[in-house]
């Protein structure tokens, strides 16, 4: 067959110069930036090279409560949500009626813009000078007393935090699961029901090994995706995350780049790179674990 | 006779069963459905309500009987929401349409084309997924201020257009056209580009439309970029403008007007969602990825 | 385990506006199927012998009418308490489980007195794949087995709870054809080892034929006809079971009867005595025909396929339905290649008339 060489450059040229120069260049740039001490945004200079930004950074109490944050939020939310949605995607799958509708619903989160429903959220559980917001009335109704979610104490704000990230993570983890069950041939359910297994053994011993490609898959994602929590905290706390207490790791990079306390690339660097380190080792455990655990 | 006995009862039993079954899927399923709506319907609600009702309100209400459109009138005129919007609009199409372009002529290499290197070409391209966009956000905030294009439509746009995401996607389902196709275009002296666009853009309709959907959604919702390559409203997206909104726009204590301005960005979306229902869950879950 | 189905009927709801009306997979089916038999469900796809074997195992509830195993009425009882083990047409071997544990799998969900010791499994795994034959591919996953293998596990899986009744949905129609009738041997010779009653549905009335002792010849949801083998085949009581039986395929034509004998176009072929006057048509088994220089029928040549044991011709006739009418001989007649035409006799045993209008078969009197 004829090759066509220069042609096929040619139709590779337009996305080369988008990957160089907005995805290639910077990665490497980054690592530049992040060994640069003392760089200035204004003059470009800097006075020397090693690994302070990263000292700083990993000193850095800013940083510190971020991560701790992250590291909350990562371990909270991930759990839940994934158990919550296999739950739901498990019930969603066995019922017929209303099928259509309920998944419609369980959708829609996905498609709404994370800092206008955040915005919802936190007037739902904020609480005012005039009213104490709809939770918590709530709370009230059930003989607890009154809590600040959006200002008031670390706990409360973490939960609201981690409540919002769920209710955002939750339309895609229930739609691959779905699908995921959906995909399962129905002949191994008819095959187990004609052995008279019970229903608890059919999930535990059938289903869910069928599905747990897709399942590790929805883990890592997770992880992933937690651990760039950032748009979900502003919504709910403002952007000055850090007087908040509830800055995350991809804030604090933000942070440093710009803003208020911003015109640092090189601590924003370090700290992007830290997080890079993080997700990667993460990522890393959760595929060695699954390679033990996946056995379909 | 006993063993008959045995059997109703077995089958009573499991009648039984089935009903309770059924009560608890449906009452988990909605409890789950009144959680993911309540805020839409919160949201709608606190809208209509007029401001000094709201304020007026130490237990909110869960109606409304004199609903008002003014706070949607103060959203579009105390605030440049209408603005908001129409960058959004732009700068989802523009963006949607450079990267069509792009992606759609990388496939097509990829799939298509025998050039030298190419499947080391394509694997360095694949590990480039892995690369994730905190990283490489720090240098492109130095480029495009460099260049002077904070607070323009082609800052905001460039570091958009790529995704080698999509590019995968869209070669994987190129690479299914048979190539019976393609010799018989090219016997009967199709050039490539005609052949690209008569033959694969047709049959490969689906994926772009997923791509399109993804891209779309990505693009309305985006915020850390625009946030950080424009501090001037003029060029605020909905997710800037609705966070200005909230930092210093109606005043702080207009709830109502804030949510009319939630509606109305919310709105585009949430309706695209319902007309294209199934496709876009079609997509997102062949898609696999948000954003 | 006597089985018995009264009056059992399945109607399927018309599926949206499409298709507004209700599908009947299975017509008023009545059968008692005698214990520790093996069964063959026969029938074109779609006629509801698949639906006929759910409704059995219990997957399907009947619209109306009723199943009993024994005595006992079981049309409510949900599958696994029927004590039925079903073979699956693609054997729906759980992929991420091993042989071994596949065979297992129904013995781990005995319950309360039935439950079995670790040991006790063991010995019952091993017993049923010795009876299929498999012990030597216990630890492998069914990924790593051809065809036939799986399908011996599958059976295994079925057999390991020693079910009342043994259902095999298309068994053979993964295999190739060589491997198909070794395993179609293996399962009357499990069957007859075991005597569990046995139903099995196919679509292949060579299978059927081959191994059942009982063939039930489905059509569109009603039972067309049940009977020995050879009595179907011999006896056919409608012009689609004798079409739907016998390779190769019965030879169709167009007669009529007149004054108690059977014309077909000019020829006069056969005396059917007591047979009204009138159309019919007129079904011949390919070994009906006898070569004879004087025969009554007159057929146009094409040529003599030669089979080895039998020679089978090929030839034309007027009254035929079919384009070439398929008579086999044997061998020691020869035939000339050249010859422009044959001539036959009929056997009236393998001659069968059938209404123009029902398609039922017309009876006659042989003449001795």
């Amino acid at each position: 067959m004829e090759k066509n060489n220069a042609r096929g450059f040619l139709y590779l040229i337009p996305a080369f110069l988008f990957l160089g120069a907005f995805l290639i260049y910077p990665l490497i740039d980054v690592f530049v930036y992040s060994f640069e001490e003392g760089y200035n945004f204004a003059s470009q200079t800097y006075f020397g090279v090693g690994t302070y930004n990263y000292s700083y950074v990993l000193h850095d109490p800013y940083f510190l409560q971020a991560v701790k944050n992250t590291l909350i939020l990562v371990i909270i939310t991930v759990p839940v949500s994934t158990g919550l949605a296999l739950l739901l995607s498990v019930a969603l799958s066995s019922i017929k009626p209303l099928q259509d509708l309920f998944q419609t619903i369980y959708f829609l989160p996905y498609v709404t813009n994370t800092l206008a429903v955040g915005l919802v959220f936190m007037i739902l559980f904020k609480k005012t000078a005039y009213s104490d917001g709809l939770v918590n009335l709530l709370i009230h109704a059930f003989g607890g007393s009154s809590v600040d979610f959006i200002d008031g104490p670390y706990w409360a704000k973490m939960f609201v935090l981690c409540f919002y990230t769920v209710w955002v993570v939750m339309p895609f983890k229930i739609l691959i699961l779905t699908s995921a069950l959906s995909s399962v041939n129905p002949m191994y359910y008819h095959a187990a029901r004609v052995d008279g297994t019970s229903r608890l053994r059919i999930f535990t011993k059938i289903t869910l090994p069928m599905i747990s490609p897709m399942l590790f898959y929805l883990v890592i994602t997770g992880f992933i995706g937690a651990f760039k929590a950032y748009s979900d905290a502003v919504a709910l706390f403002g952007v000055n995350l850090n007087a908040a207490g509830m800055n995350t790791i991809v804030g604090y990079v933000y942070d440093m780049l710009y803003g208020n306390s911003g015109g640092y690339p090189s601590y924003a660097s370090a700290a992007a790179i830290l997080l890079f380190i993080i997700v990667l080792t993460i990522t890393c455990i959760n595929l060695l674990v699954s390679k033990k655990h996946v056995t379909y | 006779m006993n063993n008959q006995n045995d059997y109703e009862k077995l089958q009573k039993t499991s009648a039984v069963r089935a009903r309770i079954r059924s009560i608890l899927l449906y009452t988990l399923l909605t409890l789950w459905a009144i959680l993911v709506l309540f805020p839409f319907y919160w949201m709608i609600l606190t809208s209509v309500k007029s401001y000094s009702t709201y304020n007026s309100e130490y237990i909110p209400s869960f109606f409304t009987l004199s609903p008002t459109l003014q706070n949607y009138v103060e959203a579009f005129t105390t605030v440049s929401l209408g603005r908001y919007l129409w960058n959004t609009f732009l700068f989802t199409v523009i963006t949607t349409g450079i990267m069509l372009i792009v992606i759609v002529f990388a496939a097509f290499a990829f799939a298509r084309l025998d050039f030298p290197g190419k499947n080391l070409i394509f694997t360095l391209f694949l590990s480039l997924m892995m690369i994730p966009n905190e990283l490489v956000v720090i240098t492109n905030f130095a480029t495009i201020t460099n260049l002077g294009l904070r607070n323009t439509f082609t800052g905001l746009i460039l570091p958009s257009v790529t995704s080698v995401f999509y590019i995968y996607l869209l070669k994987e389902n190129f690479a299914q056209v048979p190539d019976e196709l393609y010799y018989a275009a090219k016997v009967d002296g199709t050039s490539d580009l005609r052949y690209l666009r008569r033959v694969m853009l047709p049959i490969c309709k689906p994926t772009l439309i997923t791509i399109v959907i993804l891209k779309v959604i990505e693009c309305w919702n985006s915020y850390v970029w625009p946030r950080l390559i424009t501090d001037d409203a003029d060029y605020y997206l909905v997710s800037n403008g609705i966070q200005e909104i909230r930092e210093n726009g109606f005043g702080r204590e207009n709830i109502p007007a804030m949510m009319a301005a939630v509606v109305v960005i919310s709105l585009p979306l949430i309706v695209l969602f319902l007309i294209f229902r199934h496709k876009i869950m079609e997509g997102v879950a062949r898609g696999g990825t948000k954003g | 385990m006597k089985i018995t189905l009264e009056h059992l009927t399945k109607k399927f709801p018309g599926r949206g506006r499409k298709n507004p009306t209700e599908v009947i997979a299975v017509d008023d089916f009545d059968f008692e199927i005698p214990d520790g038999r093996l069964v063959g469900l026969l029938g074109p796809s779609g006629c509801g012998k698949s639906t006929t074997l759910n409704l059995i195992c219990g997957l399907l509830k009947p619209t109306s009418g009723k199943i009993f195993f024994g005595e006992d009425d079981v049309t409510d009882l949900a599958p696994e308490h029927r004590g039925v083990g079903l073979v699956f047409q693609n054997y729906a071997l759980y992929p991420h489980l091993t042989v071994r544990q596949n065979i297992q799998f129904p013995l781990e969900n005995l319950k309360g007195a039935d439950k079995l010791s670790k040991q006790e499994m063991a010995d019952r795994v091993l017993e049923a794949a010795g009876l299929v034959q498999i012990e030597a591919l216990l630890d492998r996953k069914p990924g790593e087995l051809s065809g036939g293998q799986q399908q011996r596990v599958a059976i295994a899986r079925a057999l390991v709870k020693m079910p009342r009744v043994l259902l095999l949905d298309e068994p053979l129609s993964n295999l190739d054809a060589r491997l198909r009738l070794q395993t179609r041997e293996e399962i009357r010779r499990i069957q007859k080892q075991t005597g569990i009653t046995t139903i099995f549905v196919t679509h292949d009335q060579d299978e059927a034929m081959s191994i059942s002792d009982l063939i039930v010849v489905m059509k569109d949801g009603v039972v067309q006809q049940i009977g020995k083998p050879q009595e179907v085949y011999d006896n056919p009581v409608n012009l689609f079971v004798a079409k739907f039986l016998g390779t190769p395929p019965i030879n169709l034509f167009s007669g009529r009867v007149k004054d108690e004998m059977l014309y077909l176009g000019e020829d006069q072929v056969l005396s059917v005595k007591d047979a009204p006057d009138g159309e019919v048509y007129v079904g011949i088994r390919p070994e009906g025909f006898l070569l004879r220089e004087d025969g009554a029928m007159h057929c146009q040549l094409v040529r003599p396929e030669v089979m080895g044991r039998d020679v089978s011709i090929v030839s034309t006739h007027e009254a035929s339905e079919n384009p070439t009418i398929r008579s086999i001989i044997q061998a020691e007649n020869h035939v000339d290649p050249e010859a422009s035409h044959v001539q036959f006799d009929l056997r009236p045993r393998k001659v069968f008339l059938f209404s123009k209008t029902d398609e039922k078969r017309i009876p006659f009197r042989i003449e001795e």
